[in-house]
């Protein structure tokens, strides 16, 4: 058995009469990226925000790096390794792009408790973030403020501050939506690249890029994952054809 | 556009030694307890700053804090002056800087548990239940005849300062308009500082804040504890300047008028709240004499504030606020 990084299972989430997550079970490992596609309202946020921690689940458990992390906050899961962006952009709107990232910096180095010395002339704080800009190319959007930030703009960034955590895995919700061809692209490049860092669960609508990029694909239908595979496994899967690609059988 | 404000800073802050030597060139004392009124409302205001401007944590029983403080110069004074014991043996104390260090510590204590619940909760709920704190503690002073119950706390005479003689209204000008400098340092440092930069984060966008790893609520503990601290320092001089203390320091009208004052002056500004509380007393004094009804004004600038200034008068004055 290769060993894993995240695991999850039996997860059950229900709002009201709607389960939203309904036992699902799935793991990353080690160097990979693992696609997560389905349906819009398929509920693929609603389990990347349980396994960040934004939501607690009814039923199941969580595992990260082999600690049962179910129980623990949001905050204590990014501190062991655990980065997540958005789908929907969330950014401290005020701060400029390089201070969104010098706070996942300080976060890092767990130095939030320090009181007088200005960050902005603290270069242990700005060099990191201002690498992390340029690694996704927004350094020369650094001191404008997030709010200001195109729509792409603001996903590089989403980006930009998951890489300043340093993390052991990435959740990345439809980090593409709305990023035009020509981002799209850059960005699958980029992630490419990425998995030799750490393993990404990747959640996209972008069929071009999950088959271009993933190891593994999970589709999730109805809270339900209905199979995992390789890509060609997926593509040729006919409960997926018939519940996801939208063919008929 | 950040020179201009600086520039607005500078101005405020001369402001009050400006009027104060005038006052004491031309022997108006009263004038002297004027300002030294606006620096200790204003450092009160820097306390809650911490909390309502940077945090966004609009807390509703910040007078808790000052009440507190306002009383611990009290009852160590008395204490001093009877020569009894406060407890355990501990005697009291008219040395202003024990009394001061006394207020911060125990307005420190008395905040950490009422912000471990009362930060569970936000918006309204956070309002209404520091709310409820403070008033607890109204009542409680409200109740105890031992320090006067109803009818408050007088000092005899003004709590000492080595080397000084504070009782002279000049001298205690400069020691409170001293501190007033040190809570504005203290709070700009804050404000640049990291933890500075996650409280703003905090109160930008919690959810993000969390996703990189810091919890926001133990951040807003802090902020809270640290805000109740600065105010409860500024309660224990205005104890000292009214040499009197009683209930009515730990009332809402006191939490709202601290609100009122960062409101005015430009909120999560460096210098809204010294603006809010010149803004505030220059009203209450030039109102105050005409008609019972000057709050009625205060609240038409108020409305005015909100709806047009929402920088308050740092903002109208000095344009909007520079980030990093
Ligand atoms: N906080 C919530 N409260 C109630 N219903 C929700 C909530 N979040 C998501 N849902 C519902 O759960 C289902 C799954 O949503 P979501 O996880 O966002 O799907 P996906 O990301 O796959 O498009 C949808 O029907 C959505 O309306
Ligand atoms: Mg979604």
């Amino acid at each position: 058995m290769a060993e894993r990084v995240l695991e999850v299972k039996d997860l059950e989430k229900s709002f009201g009469a709607l389960k939203a997550t309904n036992g699902a079970s799935l793991d990353l490992r080690p160097g990979e990226i693992h696609a997560l596609i389905g349906p819009n309202g398929a509920g693929k946020s609603t389990l990347i925000n349980q396994i960040s921690g934004a939501l607690a689940p009814d039923a199941g458990s969580i595992r990260f790096l082999g600690t049962d992390i179910t129980m623990l906050d949001t905050a204590r899961r990014a501190r062991m390794g655990l980065a997540r962006t958005f789908q929907i952009s969330s950014l401290a709107q005020e701060f400029s792009a390089l201070r969104n990232v010098m706070l996942a910096v300080q976060a890092r180095q767990g130095t939030s408790l320090r009181f007088f010395r200005p960050v902005m002339r603290d270069a242990s704080l700005t060099e990191p973030a201002m690498r992390m800009l340029s690694r996704v190319g927004l350094a020369g959007r650094a001191n404008v403020p997030a709010a200001a930030l195109s729509h792409g703009e603001r996903r590089q960034l989403e980006i930009a501050v998951a890489l300043a955590m340093e993390p052991k895995a990435f959740l990345l919700d439809e980090p593409m939506a709305g990023m035009g061809p020509e981002g799209s692209k850059a960005l699958t490049g980029f992630l490419h690249g990425l998995r030799q860092e750490a393993p990404i669960l990747l959640v996209e609508h972008d069929m071009d890029a999950v088959f271009a990029l993933a190891d593994r694909v999970s589709v999730l239908v109805y809270g339900r994952i209905i199979a995992t595979g390789s890509v060609s496994e997926i593509r040729n899967d006919p409960e997926v054809r018939r519940a996801y690609l939208g063919e008929p059988a | 556009m950040a020179a201009r404000e600086t520039t607005v800073n500078v101005l405020l802050v001369l402001l009050l030694p400006a009027v104060a030597l005038t006052a004491l060139f031309i022997g108006e004392a009263f004038y002297i307890t004027l300002a030294t009124r606006i620096a200790i409302l204003a450092l009160a205001a820097v306390g809650l700053n911490i909390a309502l401007g940077l945090g966004g944590l609009v807390s509703f029983g910040h007078a808790a804090f000052f009440g507190l403080g306002g009383y611990v110069a009290g009852v160590l004074a008395t204490h001093a002056f009877n020569m009894e014991p406060v407890a355990l043996g501990l005697p009291g104390t008219t040395d202003m800087p024990v009394i001061w260090l006394a207020a911060i510590l125990l307005c420190g204590l008395v905040a950490l548990p009422i912000g471990l619940v009362s930060l569970r909760t936000s918006g309204v709920y956070f309002i209404m239940i520091t709310l409820a704190f403070a008033q607890m503690i109204y009542y409680f002073a409200i109740s105890w005849p031992a320090y006067g119950g109803e009818d408050g706390l007088s000092l005899s005479m003004r709590n000492g300062f080595p080397g000084l003689n504070t009782a002279r209204p000049f001298p205690y000008f400069i020691v409170v308009f001293v501190l007033l400098l040190a809570g504005l340092f203290l709070f700009h440092r804050l404000q640049a500082s990291r933890f500075g930069a996650a409280l703003e984060a905090a109160r930008q966008n919690p959810a993000r804040l969390a996703a990189t790893g810091i919890s926001p609520f133990a951040i807003r503990l802090v902020a809270f504890v640290l805000s109740a601290m600065i105010t409860g320092l500024a309660g224990a001089l205005f104890a000292d300047l009214n040499r009197f203390v009683s209930p009515s320091m730990l009332s809402w009208h006191m939490s709202g008028e601290l609100i009122v004052l960062i409101i005015l002056g430009g909120k999560s500004r460096l210098f809204g709240p010294l603006a809010g509380a010149a803004l505030y007393v220059l009203f209450e004094y030039a109102l105050g004499g005409l008609t019972e009804r000057w709050q009625l004004f205060l609240g038409l600038v108020l409305l005015a504030v909100v709806f047009f200034a929402r920088g308050g008068l740092i903002g109208l004055l000095a344009g909007r606020p520079r980030h990093g």
